[in-house]
């Protein structure tokens, strides 16, 4: 048996690759629950279909997906510039202390949330900007690979956030559990309808992933990205700054990743706690590849993540089922598109077909 | 000596998914014969030796060595069985000596039959200089010396006189006719007609993976042997009418540049003019400062010492885009990677050098439709073999890819383009139709800096010539005042470079 490159990828199955790793993995998922002597079809139910059945159901989906889709519409942008930025989880992380120190100040005043909300975000930007500003400066001047400097960064990170709730950031009223004091309610983000948690960062992520469709294809600064991504020397040919891309791409990515840890903060948690981030900037990476690195996929796939997020934790309540159920979910979502994608571009070749096949 | 079959390839076939490299190819080979295998670049050639070195396993057909199958599974084993390659791209250590990197190949070396083969041979190596600091020439009589050591019984050659001066080739033939009187067998690959047929007596031609013709060289015209290389006419070559020169657009001013990172191919101290309605050909080997200069010029990188004039005025610190408004452009070597992105699509590539035209783009905001109609015209007006605008650059032929990059840089009509090898790899046609472009361009007034390893092309289209060598210049004289004895000695070094 052997490996063959295909002259040119079916175009059709690039788009249809998403759909059969769907489908592979929700037959696996049918089949593993099967062995574990649960009813298949109720499980797949609890799991995909129960959690979205009303409209609270739909609104949690849509809270769990605006973290994703910041991260995912950053990621997206430094994947566009093969800039291989794994870095998105400690991005939001620093963007959760960042937007955190900024509201925990402000905790007390008496009145000016609005303005404090609007700081404290910011605060989230930058310091997520700041993180990824490392990997670019590691990558500009010492040609570090950004892959491994920004999964680093990553555990730094979570460290940096343990220490803080440990810490400076902890609630001395809080019975000496690590987590801040909870932010008042004027100081949380306004929630789009009164019955549900879903805030106005939705509307930031949906209009990022606008931003995002309108700077790839209609502007020169992303069809620059496009460039350096294809080969950098071609941009450096061009004239486009290989460095002013970089710098770019992860300075972007961070600010997004870091607004998405400033939301969680500011939105649905409401505190600074040790697990902020249930994976959002890890799950963002398989989000863009299995959206295609297209605005509307990474959106569409975004609300899919949210899903096995929520799905999970809904078996867990109705079935016992463990919680990392969702990360098996997400990984073997992972490994079908990927086999499927490597299928689009290799044919494998078994013994004697080439030769049957000559003699044909 | 008694001539005997050596090697015999019989029904040879390799794939590499919808593309057939090699269908069914017959060669034979006796002992002690030179044979050349000629064909366009793309016709088989490479794969051919890549499948007798054992780099590569054929599909189909058999080797057959010495009156036995074989199999050769991998190039220890080719070696074993008596069988050498000297590589296009060298495969020796930069940074060991000589001695070091034949005995890393080789294990400890009998000092007598070192020497004996360094006289019997004629060769001149310095066995104790570090191979970084060898010529590409010199580099090549390494590997060869490390095969000679070997005792081999056929050597195969790819391409050998791409990286070599003229009298490096004449060096290199010298030795080759030794080996063959020795016994050796020599596969000779070119598509050079000249260098086949002071070598060879048989040669076998290749064309689009089969075996077009199998000749007697003697008996053959050169038309023979190119009609049999192209499967037709070789088109003919473009008539440049004589021209006074202009004004002087373009100056360089003792320039020493580097590019970032790399030692060889450094320009050292350049002084060059440029006027308008000129081609100036650039002659020289591989690594003697070409893609250094296209990138001083097309303001890539800038120069360590040294300035830049356009029309008088300093540009040295100006960028490739604000080089571009003035009217320079250049085209470097590397046709997929660097001077167009090969998975953007045409219409992308086009706009790759030309963001900066007021009908593409206002502010930040690109207007695709524009660029687009723009690429369709350009690929009929070229006469490029596209699908469509939408065609990924990849996708292209190398010829049509080239035909299309020569009218992008020439679209908006530059003063100065710049193009090093501009048609390398390129199809006979393509390149008759590059030609007439670049003729057309420099009649109408345009000034053209040809860099080229094809002195053929130089001679054709120049109206001064020059060389490069280690990063300088020699002088720049008439094409007609330069013989190709005159400009080997330039290529070299031998004379006149002080002139910087």
């Amino acid at each position: 048996m052997k490996l063959e490159k295909r002259a040119e990828p079916s175009a059709l199955m690039v788009y249809l690759s998403p759909v059969l790793a769907l489908l592979a993995t929700l037959l696996t998922g049918a089949a593993i629950f099967a062995i574990l002597g649960q009813p298949p079809a109720s499980v797949m139910t609890a799991f995909f279909i129960d959690p979205i059945r009303d409209f609270y159901g739909l609104s949690e989906l849509l809270l769990k997906a605006t973290p994703l889709l910041l991260c995912a519409v950053g990621l997206s942008l430094c994947f566009r510039a093969r800039v291989w930025n794994i870095g998105a989880e400690g991005q939001f992380i620093l963007g959760t202390l960042g937007g955190g120190v900024v509201a925990l100040a402000c905790n007390d005043m008496e009145s000016g949330f609005g303005w404090a909300l609007l700081v404290a975000s910011l605060a989230g930007m930058a310091a997520g900007m700041a993180w990824a500003a490392i990997v670019a400066l590691l990558k500009d001047r010492f040609d570090c690979s950004e892959i491994l400097t920004s999964i680093m960064l990553n555990y730094i990170a979570l460290q940096l956030l343990l220490w803080a709730v440990h810490g400076p950031l902890k609630d001395p009223a809080g019975f000496n559990f690590p987590e801040s004091a909870l932010l008042v309610e004027d100081l949380l983000l306004p929630t789009l309808h009164p019955d549900y948690r879903v805030h106005m960062g939705l509307l930031v992520a949906l209009g990022a992933a606008a931003g995002l469709w309108l700077l790839i294809s209609r502007s020169l600064l992303g069809f620059q990205v496009r460039v350096f991504g294809e080969s950098s020397a071609a941009a450096e040919y061009a004239g486009f700054s290989a460095r002013a891309i970089l710098w770019f791409v992860l300075a972007a990515c961070g600010a997004l990743a870091g607004l998405a840890g400033a939301f969680e903060v500011l939105g649905p948690v409401g505190q600074v706690t040790p697990n902020l981030s249930a994976g959002y900037g890890f799950s963002a990476i398989i989000v863009v590849f299995l959206g295609r690195n297209h605005p509307v996929g990474i959106v569409l796939a975004g609300l899919l993540f949210a899903l096995t997020f929520i799905g999970g934790e809904n078996l867990q309540i109705e079935f016992g089922l463990p919680r990392s159920i969702t990360q098996m979910f997400q990984g073997m979502l992972l490994f079908y598109l990927l086999a499927a994608d490597f299928l689009i571009n290799y044919r494998i070749r078994l013994p004697g077909f080439a030769a049957r096949e000559a003699r044909a | 000596m008694k001539s005997t079959t050596r090697l015999e390839l019989i029904g040879i076939g390799k794939r590499f998914g919808e593309v057939v490299a090699n269908d069914g190819i017959d060669l034979l080979l006796e002992s002690g014969e030179i044979h050349a295998v000629l064909g366009e670049n793309g016709a088989g050639k490479s794969t051919l030796m890549m499948l007798l070195y054992g780099v590569l396993q054929p599909d189909s057909g058999s080797i057959v060595w010495e009156s036995r199958e074989v199999r050769i599974g991998d190039p220890a084993t080719a070696r074993r069985l008596g069988i050498g390659m000297v590589f296009q791209h060298f495969s020796l250590l930069q940074t060991l000596t000589v001695r070091e990197n034949l005995e890393l190949a080789l294990g400890a070396l009998d000092a007598a039959h070192l020497e004996s083969v360094l006289r019997q041979f004629d060769l001149r190596i310095d066995l104790d200089v570090r191979v970084g600091l060898l010529s590409p020439g010199e580099m090549q009589r390494v590997e060869i010396l490390r095969c000679l050591l070997q005792d081999m019984k056929l050597l195969i050659l790819d391409e050998p006189t791409s990286v070599l001066t003229p009298g490096e080739v004449e060096q290199l033939m010298h030795i080759l006719r030794r080996l063959a009187e020795g016994g050796c067998s020599v596969l000779f690959i070119t598509h050079k007609l000249a260098e086949a047929r002071a070598l060879c007596r048989r040669a076998t031609v290749l064309r689009n993976g089969r075996v077009a013709a199998r000749l007697e060289l003697a008996q053959c015209s050169d038309t023979d042997i190119t009609r049999a290389m192209l499967g037709g006419e070789p088109p003919p070559p473009p008539t440049l009418a004589p021209m006074t020169a202009g004004e002087v657009l373009l100056e360089v001013r003792g320039a020493r540049a580097a590019l970032p990172g790399q030692h060889r191919g450094r320009i050292d101290g350049l002084d060059l003019q440029l006027r308008a309605g000129e081609i100036l050909g650039i002659a020289g080997v591989a690594g003697s400062g070409q893609d250094t200069l296209v990138a001083l010029l097309a303001g890539e990188i800038r120069p360590a010492s040294g300035s830049l004039l356009w029309r008088g005025e300093d540009i040295t610190r100006k960028g490739a885009r604000a080089r571009r408004r003035l009217g320079i452009t250049t085209l470097p070597v590397d046709r997929l990677h660097q001077a167009a992105a090969g998975g953007l699509d045409l219409t992308a590539n086009l706009l790759l050098t030309h963001c900066d035209d007021s009908a593409y783009r206002s502010g930040p905001w690109l207007h695709w439709r524009r660029v687009r109609e723009a690429a369709q015209e350009l690929i009929v007006q070229a006469g490029v073999k596209a699908p469509s605008a939408q065609a990924m650059a990849r996708q292209l032929s190398g010829g049509n890819l080239q035909k299309f990059l020569v009218a992008r840089e020439l679209a908006g009509s530059p003063r100065v383009l710049v193009c090093y090898n501009p048609t390398w790899g390129v199809d006979p046609g393509a390149q008759a139709r590059i030609h007439s472009a670049l003729g057309e361009a420099r009649s109408a007034g345009m000034s053209i800096l040809l860099l080229s390893e094809d002195t053929e092309e130089l001679y054709r289209l120049s109206d001064r010539l020059g060389a490069l060598c280690n990063g300088r210049l020699s002088p720049q004289l008439p094409a007609s005042e330069v013989d190709s004895e005159l400009l080997g000695q330039w290529m070299t070094g031998s004379t006149g470079n002080a002139a910087a």
